[in-house]
């Protein structure tokens, strides 16, 4: 079992996270495009814990814990922007 | 002190990395654990500093809700999903469920439940009436307008029930 | 071994792959948040899960510390995603019915019937 395969489920869910960026920039409301983006960064943190494999360091998931956080604080923060409390 | 003891084990669990364990990075454990748990009881006075919330019977019971159920849940919800992706057939509408539950760690065990089987999405909940939290619930095919507990999330409400109140 | 680690991979890419394609295929909102959440949430999962099973295979073949630490901080990574995820779209959905964008083509909504009642009575 060599890294190659997890190199490779990085490289295709990289691009879908490419491909979400188009309903990031058409999304004809602003909820559709928070939609876009908390998916992007879900797609993030799964594409992190597979280079983590590929590069070989436990770091990377470690990024990718805090990305997590951050990325729900941000979603959490948007949300609360849109119901009109900040 | 259940706060307290999830942040120093997940501290722990994180510093380490394979060998032992310096003394020092326990020290640093309990004191965020403690600043942890402070904030948490300054911010919501109701808590109580109790070990009510470490009943091994409710962790075991939640470890397996979590294996069972849910797991067969979540997999029968993917495949749901990914048929509707492909034949794109949907009736979307709102609905209202009564789910009798009144602490909110149940609520939100259960509204993530919801979230993630089969069909159904929470929009909104109203802890406002005394009987119980009313769940406003997004179902993706509606089969019937004013809908029983079961037909929407099945025994989830039963295990939410017996895990958190 | 390593027939089940391709089986989790490929899973866990697939899934993430037909939420992409709801995200573009679903007509509303609401729907959408259903497709993304449930598929990613999944095809993460399977994906960690691959990694796991990798991190196990490398345990028994080499018997580093290391590669514990690897499955636990994989582990930890899941459950971050399996709390947090749901709970956004939660957010997401509530935010975007309260600033008006309600749901197409939708059948019943009794959120907004219970909104307008209250509204009823408080004015």
């Amino acid at each position: 079992m060599n890294p190659t395969f997890f190199a490779w489920g990085a490289t295709i869910i990289a691009l879908c996270a490419l491909v979400m960026t188009g309903r990031l920039i058409a999304g004809p409301t602003v909820p559709d495009r928070v939609v876009a983006l908390d998916s992007i960064n879900t797609l993030v943190v799964a594409m992190m814990v597979l280079l983590s494999i590929v590069y070989d360091s436990v770091v990377m998931v470690d990024v990718a814990i805090v990305y997590a956080g951050l990325s729900f604080v941000g979603t959490m923060f948007i949300a609360r922007f849109m119901e009109g409390g900040v | 002190m259940v706060i307290f003891l999830l942040s120093v084990v997940t501290y722990l669990l994180l510093a380490w990395s394979g060998g032992g364990i310096d003394p020092a990075e326990i020290a640093i454990a309990v004191v965020l654990g403690g600043i942890l748990a402070i904030g948490a009881r300054s911010w919501n006075p109701e808590r109580s500093w109790t070990l009510a919330g470490l009943n091994p019977v409710r962790w075991v019971s939640f470890l397996v809700y979590l294996f069972g159920p849910f797991l067969w849940g979540m997999v029968k919800a993917n495949l749901d999903v990914a048929m509707r992706v492909i034949t794109g057939e949907i009736r979307p509408g709102i609905v209202r469920i009564d789910s009798g539950l009144k602490k909110s760690l149940a609520s939100t065990m259960l509204a993530n439940s919801i979230t993630l089987t089969p069909g159904t999405l929470t929009v909104d909940v109203d802890d406002g009436p005394k009987e119980g939290n009313i769940f406003y619930i997004h179902w993706i095919y509606v089969r019937d307008e004013n809908p029983a507990e079961e037909d929407v999330y099945g025994s989830f409400g039963k295990w939410a029930r017996r895990v958190a109140e | 071994m390593t027939i089940l680690i391709v089986f989790f991979l490929v899973v866990g890419v697939t899934f993430n792959l037909l939420g992409t394609i709801a995200l573009f295929r679903f007509p509303d909102v609401f729907t959408r948040l259903h497709g993304t959440t449930k598929c990613t949430t999944f095809g993460s999962i399977f994906t960690s899960g691959a990694v796991i099973l990798f991190a196990i295979q490398k345990l028994i073949v080499t018997g580093e510390g290391r590669f514990v630490a690897l499955a636990v901080h994989v582990a930890l990574a899941i459950f971050a995603l399996l709390i947090t995820n749901p709970t956004g779209a939660h957010a997401i959905a509530r935010a975007a019915h309260k600033s008006g964008v309600l749901p197409k083509l939708a059948v019943v909504d009794r959120l907004a019937e219970d909104e307008k009642k209250k509204d009823g009575v408080s004015a």
